[in-house]
């Protein structure tokens, strides 16, 4: 079964969809829905065949695929996953169908043509799928470029509020950081002997100064990508303005390029500017975390409000990733799933209440949970999950950051626990605001208010839930599949765990 | 009395030459003796045999690599690819010269002679068919092209640069609509031109000078004599520099690199939009084939002392293209800035001396073209009752009238700005690799930086056609008749695969990428 070309049928079978939904006329619109949905649960399908395919103690790297593309420059198609390529694959296997469902009438609301609508959808599937199963940087390079194509259509055609803006700023700070990266990627090549392959550039040595400029043209990229502060200031606007579908999305999965990036290619690729720059990462992280949960208590407008909340989420992630201890590493991973699964769940359902109320305004509600009392109560959860509630799945990445960081940098681990102090701050709040208290009596005379949740909604939020709980109690069959993969980054870094210190325990025990 | 010996001729290797120099002779009998309504169709036939004949040429020659006529002509590997890239370009660039059915008449003016304005002139725009002449105008000017390329002397190179300069010239002139426009544009240009082919001439006049002091070899401005001097020579280099700058000027002002660069936005919005697509794909070829043979064949050995310069040149291109074209409220004159910055990232290919940086920049400048003939395919199409609408304002909402030819243009635009999987990011690839290799980093890393500058116009016209509704004005794109088709087709086509599969072109240009001596 490891021999089928999994990553190759992965990538193109949603461009495939999406070149038959955006032939559908546009007279079709249920046709293509349909259709759109159908394709997209066919590549989950796939990829839970190969979820179990995987074997877990195998070879770090598994299902490589290499088809000679440009052979002047040494371009190949070549495939391959990890632990954590594989896990941010089942992520948007698991969000794409749920995303399209939960996005069923989104499109209408725009006048523009539905089945582009879902085309787009899939082609931005193909292009995420791509970006984490390349193992050739150029190919990685093209894919994260392209991404941002229908990304850019999905915000500025079915957008809200300053959509224009919004998709010109994302576009124009994504585009920035890839040409950074790709001045980056030439210089890589350069040095790297020309080659693009992964492995060999992996086991290839740079002078010292020529691989700290590389690793900041990387880096910066991903951080305009991930985002992480002072990079940030398009995520709130794109978020904001984007159809809550293709918001989870970004926020769910395409930022999740970033820190992805980081792990697979500055981390190896670099590993002494790594270590190196990662005092200014963690920095980063830090303020990230604190200033971007300080905005979002400010927020007034709720898809802004869960756009700062997953800056802050970013930050944890950052400082897992650069403290270089496999806990810490192991927590960033699975941080980058369950945060797609919460932030994602919690985008789904903000864009219910705003599609009902036609506002995303925090003070046109109120009171809420007397209306709809089951979306209030989803709301509710997913804001839990959010702050990372133990018995949510992120409550164990976030622990796992914090007590893997705390081991080598108690500064960094104190500060960054406020955060999660902020988080119950923000989440709370809003929802007490939205949902809880004295009903506005405005809501009672909107239409949609009136009506709880469908059952294609709930068909929409019940996978969330369901594996949010489950992975809150049972992780591990996801951490045995990141850990191999966050070892081997950290062996790649140069860093091993510190040992337990005994004595001291004892010490205090006495 | 010596004899006088005549150099030897190989004319098979001269064919493409000959071929459309005659091409544009019989021209001009064709409109002496052709009734006027059978012209358009002889003519245009006529070029485009002529044409695909010298590129069947240039195929057969594939394998040459000889220096001919006395020294004056060298046919080898760049020569014959840029040959080949400019004939290529210039069947596109005919398919929309002698398009007649988007516009009756055709986009030229009937009767150049008449004063525009007046009520003749009015009469003779409703559809009077266009001037034929331009066919044999635009056959001597790809005939001066091809000579351009090839040019082993600097006196030849100098004649050549001036047979294709001066239709060129006469071309601009030539637009049926906002004719004080294009006159204005073709003065414009042929001032300025002028100028620059002085500062050649002298340039020229300076480097024979310079040779003179070889010991034991007479003076000479055939590029192994100018090479010879440039290493041997132990006379003071003042000349040599004078005379390369002078030249690099007259080279760079038809290249349209900073600060030579300033007639290419009022002759790209006046000339007739067929004539500023063949401008921008096929000057440009041209005008970087002679750049590059002359320094890299020529002036190979000053390289340490011309590198620096040409380097600040090439940023200041790529700055003032990037920067202005921000600024820019025409379709036209936003083309125009994006080719200057064009020339810019091209000036890095040619900084890069090796076999790669001369591969790539022939990728990058036979992708190009497409890309720009294509872009301006489409410009002719978009038009109300007075001809094309080239004001940015008029575009906005083009996607919801005619989504076609928006994506289309959407796609063109997205290569420019050097997404991915289009032809502009193989050649950006193509130059910057080789230039980084030869520790150019800085012209690379400015040429990423004013990659982002300018994907913000690129971004603002696709954000005018998609995002915004369409207005009262918003024109319609008219139906393009097949020689546009075709052209676009083409265009289109060739961006796409070139970004998909480069690996055949690349095979050709790194094949053909050494010149002869």
């Amino acid at each position: 079964m490891s021999n089928f070309p999994f990553l190759s049928v992965l990538t193109v079978a949603p461009l495939v969809g999406a070149l038959v939904v955006a032939l559908l006329p546009r007279s079709r619109p249920d046709l293509a829905k349909l259709v759109a949905f159908g394709w997209s649960l066919l590549v989950l399908v796939l990829s839970v065949v190969m979820w179990f395919a995987f074997s877990t103690g195998g070879d770090r790297f598994q299902f490589r695929e290499s088809y000679p593309w440009i052979p002047n420059w040494g371009v190949n198609f070549t495939f391959e996953v990890d632990g954590i390529a594989l896990v941010m694959l089942m992520l948007i296997a698991i969000l794409v169908p749920l995303v399209i469902l939960a996005s069923w009438h989104d499109a209408e609301a725009s006048k523009r043509s539905v089945p582009a609508y879902f085309a787009l959808l899939l082609v931005l599937e193909c292009t995420m799928i791509g970006v984490f199963a390349a193992a050739d940087v150029f190919l990685f390079y093209v894919f994260f470029e392209v991404m941002l194509v229908p990304m850019y259509f999905l915000i500025g055609s079915y957008g809200g509020h300053q959509r224009q803006y919004a998709a010109v700023k994302f576009f124009l700070y994504s585009l920035v950081g890839g040409l950074f990266m790709l001045a980056a990627v030439i210089g890589l090549w350069v040095v790297g002997g020309k080659t693009f392959d992964w492995q060999t550039l992996s086991q290839a040595e740079f002078a010292t100064d020529t691989a700290r400029w590389l690793f900041l043209g990387f880096f910066v990229a991903f951080a305009i990508k991930a985002p992480f502060f002072p990079f940030h200031t398009w995520l709130p606007d794109a978020g904001g303005a984007a159809p809550a579908g293709a918001a989870a999305l970004l926020v769910g999965v395409l930022d999740k390029v970033g820190t992805f990036g980081i792990l697979r290619y500055c981390l190896p690729l670099f590993p002494e500017a790594s270590r190196w720059f990662a005092p200014w990462a963690l920095a980063l992280g830090v303020i990230g975390i604190i200033y971007a949960a300080l905005l979002a208590v400010g927020q007034n407008d709720l898809k802004r409000l869960v756009s700062y909340t997953s800056i802050a989420h970013f930050g944890f992630i950052g400082v897992g990733i650069f403290a270089f201890t496999t806990q810490a590493g192991t927590g960033a991973v699975l941080y980058m799933l369950n945060h797609g699964l919460a932030t994602g769940l919690l985008f789904l359902v903000v864009g219910m209440l705003i599609a009902r109320r036609g506002s995303a305004l925090i003070s046109d509600f109120g009171g809420a949970g007397k209306l709809v009392p089951v979306l209030a109560g989803v709301l509710f959860f997913a804001g839990l999950a959010s702050l990372a509630l133990p018995g949510t799945a992120p409550f164990v990445s976030e622990f796992l950051v914090l007590i893997g960081t705390f081991t080598v940098n108690k500064p960094v681990a104190v500060i960054a626990t406020l955060g999660i102090i902020l988080a119950a701050a923000y989440v709370l709040w809003m929802v007490q605001r939205t949902t809880q208290g004295t009903l506005n009596p405005a809501l009672t005379e909107v239409e949609g208010m009136r009506r709880d949740l469908t059952l294609r909604e709930k068909v929409v939020v019940a996978p969330l839930i369901a594996l949010i709980v489950l992975l809150g109690f049972y992780p591990k069959p996801v951490t045995d599949v990141i850990n191999p993969a966050v070892q081997a980054t950290m062996q790649d870094v140069g860093k091993s765990d510190p040992a337990p210190e005994v004595g001291s325990v004892q010490e205090a025990a006495k | 009395m010596t004899e006088l010996k005549l150099p030897s001729i190989d004319y098979a290797a001269l064919a493409p030459i000959l071929i459309m120099l005659g091409a544009a002779l019989l021209g001009v009998l064709v409109e002496a003796f052709v009734p006027r309504r059978l012209r358009n169709v002889v003519q245009l036939g006529l070029a485009l045999v002529a044409m695909l004949a010298a590129i069947v040429m240039v195929i057969l020659n594939a394998d040459d690599r000889l220096i001919t006529v006395g020294g004056a002509i060298a046919i080898d590997g760049p020569t014959l690819f840029l040959q080949g890239a400019i004939l290529v370009l210039a069947v596109m660039a005919l398919l929309l010269v002698g398009e007649r059915t988007v516009e009756r008449g055709g986009a030229f003016v009937a009767h150049a002679a008449v004063t525009a304005e007046s009520a003749e002139d009015r009469r003779q725009a409703e559809g009077v068919g266009g001037a034929t002449e331009v066919y044999p105008l635009m056959s001597f000017a790809i005939g001066g092209m091809l000579i351009f390329v090839a040019a082993n002397d600097l006196l030849t190179m100098f004649i050549a640069l001036e047979v294709f300069s001066l239709p060129l010239y006469l071309l601009c002139a030539l637009a049926r609509r906002r004719r004080l426009l294009s006159q204005e544009a073709a003065l414009k240009y042929f001032m300025l031109g002028a100028y620059a082919s002085a500062f050649f001439l002298f340039g020229v006049a300076l480097i024979y000078g310079f040779t003179s002091g070889i010991p034991g070899r007479g003076a000479g401005v055939d590029f192994a004599t100018v090479h010879a001097a440039v290493t041997e020579s132990p006379s003071s280099p003042v000349l040599l520099f004078a005379g390369m700058a002078l030249l690099a000027i007259g080279l760079l002002f038809k290249a349209a690199a900073a600060p030579f660069h300033v007639w290419t936005p009022d002759v790209y919005q006046g000339a007739p939009t067929p004539i500023t697509g063949f401008m921008a794909a096929c000057t440009k070829v041209a005008a970087f084939g002679a750049l590059l043979r002359v320094f890299h064949v020529a002036f190979a050995g000053a390289s340490w002392d011309f590198t620096p310069v040409l380097g600040a040149i090439a940023v200041l291109t790529m700055l003032v293209g990037a920067v202005l074209a921000v600024t820019q409220t025409d379709i036209k004159r936003l083309l125009a800035y994006s080719s200057i910055a064009n020339a810019g990232y091209l000036l890095v290919g040619v900084l890069a001396p090796s076999r790669e940086g001369l591969s790539g920049t022939m990728f990058y400048l036979a992708a190009y073209g497409f890309s720009v003939l294509a872009a301006f395919a489409v410009v002719t199409l978009v038009r109300d009752a007075d001809g094309e609408a080239t004001h940015l304002s008029r575009w906005a909402g083009l996607g919801r009238r005619s989504p076609f030819f928006a994506a289309i243009f959407t796609f063109i635009l997205l290569a420019f700005a050097g997404i991915p999987l289009t032809s502009g990011f193989t050649s950006k690839f193509a130059v910057f690799g080789p230039a980084l290799e030869a520790n150019q980093a800085w012209l690379v890393i400015a040429g990423v930086l004013t990659s982002m500058v300018l994907a913000f116009p690129y971004l603002r016209v696709v954000v005018m056609m998609w995002l915004s509704e369409p207005g009262e004005s918003t024109p319609t794109v008219t139906v393009p008749g097949a020689l546009t088709s075709a052209a676009l087709v083409i265009g289109v086509l060739a961006t796409l695969v070139l970004g998909v599969v480069p690996g055949p072109l690349l095979d050709l240009t790194t094949g053909a990428a050494e010149f002869v001596r």
